[in-house]
């Protein structure tokens, strides 16, 4: 499927919508091509808005942010953001904060059909006094109370990945983050990959599949699809595009220009990797092959 | 030979590491103090980053906590439910470093907001994996510059626990360990054991102890032998500058 397509059939106006990788595998393509489907009133969740986040909040595209980490990683601060928190531009964002645990076990507890999950963290932060969500619970089993997150159930999930087959059975090597959990807990998912494979690679190696084909809508190839972030093996992180965003995007003008230039100017992400080609090939992985393992019985 | 502050700073906050530390990573001064301690005096020590990796050897320096060099040759590439989980609530961190924008006298961090979080005068981050570090692991050594901004006697808002109000509060709402020592860009700091208030324990050479009280939110005790923080080798000092941070991303200023 194309993205075009992907994002018109299962991302809706005024849904709950994940764009999970922790520094590796962030599905920009994605997010830039609902940015131009100019999508409305969407809650995004994710443990570090990153990049992606500040694009789409600066493009009108969100009501709600539910987060851990509103920075930009390596760099300093999200400006965006901190425009739409502070001063409403171009509209007031409502936040719901949590920490990184507490978003992976609201990933968790949803993709469990658990209401909660307790944990031992959080006696004495002051967010559980600004986030009602917190809630404690009274241990059945020995004499102590523990805090609790609510299960997250996003309507819909993009990740991104190495390589999957045409069904979906997703295989991911490098940082894991949460996208696991994420698609488990979400009613839709579509996964885009830098490579679609025969089914007999994916047999071929069954431990590294990290989502299975049952839970997912649809599958986009989508070679680059993650810059500026990287994709192990394949590229990269271009960390001067991370560093250039913090002018990019520290007036709303400036910010503006680069969606025309490099979202809405461009018809789709092949246009915008041609348009790359020169940092392309600087960001090309070297290859460090693993030890191949036998599954033979 | 000269040396920068943070050169200083990374040098002392190696010290608190040792062979066979379970050691939970941020970028900057925590992440060269970590690397720095495990090419001098401890070969042994297992890096964790929040984003998975464990027991990194990282063959540049990482610009982010899920930097593909992190990866790359690494014990353990796991999901972050098992990172805080297992291994961090599991119980099997020993050391986290920890930054912010604030610190306290009894060692509470924010790195939420300045002002009031609805109407708040400057937004941060939030707390990303800080809150969980600062409750679950065994001890936390923080690094933050000195200043009466920085260091007030109250932190706007908690983001991650220290010994909140001080005395034997922290354990009472069930959390162990703590921080236990401060480093900053004027001194040493670490925790009484009954009060849990932050004592300057010593100075950076060439730092007066009224240098320290003009630049921090409160009157602050002071050990009962005030050491001199011991300046960087030079070895330490051209593993720094050569190995870890050639470009000087994090140490940028050499006039320190």
């Amino acid at each position: 499927m194309t993205m075009q397509d992907a994002v018109r059939r299962f991302v809706r106006d005024g849904d709950l919508v994940v764009m999970e990788g922790f520094t590796h595998l962030i599905p920009f393509a994605a997010g830039h091509e609902i940015i131009r489907q100019k999508r409305r009133d969407l809650t995004l969740a994710r443990l570090t808005p990153d990049l992606i986040y500040d694009q789409l909040i600066a493009a009108g595209c969100v009501k709600k942010m539910i987060f851990s980490w509103a920075g930009n990683p390596g760099v300093g601060a999200l400006h965006a953001f901190r425009r739409a928190v502070e001063k409403g531009i171009p509209r007031p964002l409502e936040i719901e904060e949590y920490t990184h645990f507490g978003m992976v076990l609201r990933f968790m507890a949803g993709a469990s059909n658990l209401p909660f999950l307790p944990t031992r963290n959080y006696p004495g932060t002051d967010l559980t006094t600004v986030n009602p969500n917190f809630k404690k619970v009274r241990s059945p089993y020995t004499d102590e109370d523990l805090w609790c997150v609510p299960a997250l159930h996003p309507d819909v999930t993009i990740v991104h990945a190495q390589r999957a087959d045409e069904t979906g059975n997703t295989q991911v090597w490098g940082l894991y983050g949460v996208q696991k959990e994420a698609a488990f807990a979400s009613k839709r998912v579509i996964v885009t990959v830098e490579e679609v494979v025969d089914p007999k690679v994916i047999r071929s190696d069954p431990n590294r599949t990290i989502i299975p084909g049952i839970i997912v809508s649809a599958v986009v190839p989508e070679p680059f699809g993650a810059h500026p972030s990287f994709v192990q093996g394949a590229y990269d992180r271009d960390n001067d595009f991370y560093v250039e965003w913090d002018a990019i995007s520290k007036d709303e003008a400036g910010l503006l220009k680069y969606l025309d230039e490099w979202v809405y100017g461009v018809a789709d992400r092949e246009t915008y990797t041609k348009k790359m080609a020169a940092r392309r090939e600087a960001l090309q992985a070297d290859r460090q092959m693993c030890e191949p393992v036998n599954y033979g019985f | 030979m000269e040396y920068t502050t943070s050169e200083l700073m990374v040098s002392r906050a190696a010290k608190e590491l040792k062979n066979h530390d379970v050691v939970f990573v941020g970028i900057g001064v925590p992440s060269l103090a970590v690397n720095l301690a495990y090419r001098m005096h401890a070969p042994t020590l297992c890096m964790i980053y929040e984003s998975g990796a464990v027991g990194c050897v990282p063959t540049r320096l990482p610009i982010s906590i899920g930097d593909p060099c992190l990866v790359t040759g690494s014990l353990a590439v796991v999901p972050m439910l098992d990172v805080f989980n297992l291994y961090l609530q599991g119980g099997k961190i020993d050391v986290g470093f920890l930054g912010g924008a604030q610190v306290d006298r009894f060692g509470n961090i924010n790195s939420t907001v300045i002002g009031d979080y609805r109407k708040p005068k400057v937004r941060l981050p939030g707390s990303g994996g800080a809150c969980e570090i600062a409750a679950l692991a065994k001890k936390v050594v923080i690094t933050i510059s000195n200043s009466k901004r920085t260091l007030p006697e109250k932190v706007d808002f908690v983001t991650s626990p220290g010994y909140l109000g001080g005395g034997r509060e922290r354990e009472a709402l069930g959390l162990s360990g703590g921080p236990d020592l401060v480093i900053t860009d004027m001194g040493v700091y670490s925790f009484d054991p009954e009060t849990r208030e932050m004592v300057l324990e010593s100075l950076h050479p060439g730092v007066t102890l009224d240098t320290i009280r003009e630049n921090i939110g409160w009157p602050v005790k002071t050990a009962k032998t005030l050491q001199e923080t011991p300046p960087p080798t030079a070895e330490e000092i051209r593993i720094v500058r050569d190995e870890l941070d050639p470009q000087g991303i994090f140490l940028r200023s050499r006039a320190g």
